[in-house]
């Protein structure tokens, strides 16, 4: 059961071949049984997954359910979940218990998905190897002396070791993408505002958006479905109609133009890395895709506008942790200032605390022009490139990490060399562009992934191309081994 | 190091974020190393860029000026540490 897709389990829940309780148990004790190797969940969720198991059940018996009706699931542990605990993977909000559902829990939850636990994260999802998490290291299944990427890397791995159907993921500048391709899964991010964020507690506001972490790209317009819209809770969640994505994918095949830039081809890619995604692209020719070699001129310079916009953001968005209304809260002040920093000083983690003062530095007097309004017109002129290139291409793909999963500690303390890791993917979410990551082959039996972006709101574009992708490969079939039973 | 300690003190204070006198050294040495990583931007040519606001160059959605909320205090407040007479408690702030 658990090497069954979404679609196929929806089917055999349908047919009334397995039911949602079954299928519930048997995740449960896969969790149970595998995931002490893993560390992929902060909670599991027995008792309201049961129950919700039994709600489904009901609609399943009445004929009203939709194709997640039934289907186990787990959230990142970034989205308010009623009633559980939403700690963020910061010892900050240990003992959080979150008051009311994000509108992605609402929707899932209203499509009759049954949520197994939260998954582990890097702390306040500022990572690239969920090694910065309050709750452990997450161990990648290909390999547990690895890291599964970050900073959704719980939803991956356990999506990954099959403890679960699928997953919800936040992406901000690749956290959803990286850890899909390092674990060997499709991941994909939507266009800025396609999900709404209310609920999701936020890092870099301009760039958070939430995905999935799936199989499969048949799987994850499954859950785009039910994730996607409008929400009056988030005023940049967009208004554009949502369409049929599942259909859309498995609709004809018509000849696109893929752009490959030659930027991401450079001497930071690994070079067995480069053939498997040259490769991956060829099978896109033979399904009569025609391939251009494009350039994004001002794509290098990602990382460094990344790493000021986005802890800009997350300094001001974090403000609001501050021992009084919730969270962790210091013992040791006397004075209202000494309260705050020994507070937020004791429950927040190092790269946390980096993130933070890199914010504040960027933004204070002095340096605001020079840093932060600067690094906004660098982004503008990445989205520019990126316009004038879909004038002429329907999507550009290239890898979507430099090398396959590096070693647990590798990168710890050289924030540079961690923050590089997202190389490819940070241009996406600065230019609110939807992105998808799916497996295109191994090196050293670790999986490497193929990216693909497109212009705003082109989800099914992206997903079909996955579709079709996977209906010639099977990369994405592969499972690690010692989670195969 | 481009950021010395009293800088990074500085930035603390600013932040409400506690250093122990340990973390100083290492921090300052990251932090410094990140803003020598983005000042390669400085080198980009930007004359009449305008900033970027929105990834999709979107305007604020308007609503009625109407409360939609209802009162959820009792159940906001349990995840506070100390609360008396539904007020949050914190440290004496006036002597």
């Amino acid at each position: 059961m658990h090497e069954a897709t979404i679609a196929h389990l929806a089917q055999s829940l349908k047919d009334r071949k397995v039911s949602s309780k079954e299928l519930t148990k048997y995740f449960l004790e896969r969790i149970s049984r595998l995931d002490t190797s893993l560390n992929s969940f902060i909670t599991v969720c027995e008792e309201e997954a049961l129950a919700q198991a039994d709600s489904a059940d009901e609609l399943l018996a009445t004929g009203d359910a939709t194709p997640l009706t039934g289907i186990p699931i787990a959230h990142k542990d970034i989205f308010c979940t009623e009633g559980v605990k939403t700690s963020c993977g910061s010892r900050i909000l240990d003992n959080f218990i979150s008051p009311y559902d994000a509108t992605v829990v609402s929707k899932l939850k209203a499509a009759g998905a049954v949520m197994l636990g939260k998954t582990n994260m890097d702390e306040f999802a500022m990572g690239s190897s969920n090694e910065t998490s309050f709750y452990g290291v997450v161990h990648n299944p290909w390999d547990t002396t690895r890291v599964p990427g970050g900073s959704s890397g719980g939803s991956a791995a356990a999506v990954a070791a099959q403890l679960v159907s699928g997953a919800t993921g936040t992406d901000t500048g690749g956290s959803i993408r990286q850890p899909a391709a390092l674990t060997g899964i499709t991941g994909l991010k939507p266009t800025y505002g396609r999900v709404s964020r209310y609920g999701m507690v936020a890092f870099a506001s301009s760039l958070d958006q939430a995905g999935t972490l799936t199989k499969t790209a048949e799987d994850s317009a499954l859950m785009l479905q039910a994730m996607a819209g409008a929400d009056e809770r988030d005023s940049t969640s967009l208004s554009a109609i949502v369409p049929d994505f599942s259909k859309a994918q498995k609709s004809a095949w018509e000849n696109i133009t893929i752009g490959v830039p030659d930027n991401f081809f450079d001497d930071s890619l690994d070079t067995k890395n480069a053939q498997l995604v040259k490769e991956a692209l060829s099978v896109f020719e033979k399904l009569g895709a025609r391939i251009k070699d494009i350039h994004l001129k001002h794509i290098h310079l990602s990382v460094p506008v990344y790493y000021v916009v986005a802890p800009a953001e997350a300094s001001s968005n974090l403000s609001r942790f501050d021992g009084v209304r919730f969270g962790h809260r210091s013992e040791h002040a006397e004075n209202l200032t000494e309260f705050y920093m020994k507070t937020r000083g004791e429950g927040f983690g190092s790269e946390v605390k980096r993130r933070i003062l890199t914010g504040t530095y960027v933004l204070s007097a002095g340096y605001y022009d020079a840093y932060y309004l600067q690094a906004q017109k660098v982004r503008q002129l990445i989205s520019q490139d990126f316009a004038e290139a879909f004038k002429t291409v329907d999507v550009i793909a290239g890898p979507t990490t430099p090398t396959p999963a590096f070693r647990i500690g590798q990168k710890t303390d050289d924030p540079i060399q961690m923050y590089l890791n997202d190389m490819y993917t940070i241009g996406a979410p600065l230019a609110g562009l939807p992105a998808l990551s799916m497996p295109c082959g191994f090196i050293n039996n670790l999986p490497v992934g193929l990216q693909l972006t497109g212009p705003h709101l082109s989800e099914e574009k992206l997903l079909k191309a996955g579709y079709y992708y996977q209906q010639e490969t099977d990369w994405h079939n592969f499972v690690p081994p010692g989670y195969e039973a | 190091m481009l950021l010395n300690r009293e800088d990074v003190e500085k930035l603390c204070l600013l932040s409400r974020l506690e250093i122990t006198p340990e973390e100083m050294e290492d921090v300052s040495a990251k932090l410094s190393d990140i803003v020598n990583m983005v000042k390669q931007l400085q080198a980009a040519e930007t004359t009449g860029v305008l900033p970027m606001a929105h990834p999709l160059d979107q305007a604020q959605r308007m609503r009625e000026d109407k409360a939609t909320e209802t009162d959820h205090h009792e159940k906001y407040q349990q995840n506070a540490s100390l609360v008396e007479r539904d007020l949050y408690l914190v440290p004496k702030v006036i002597d």
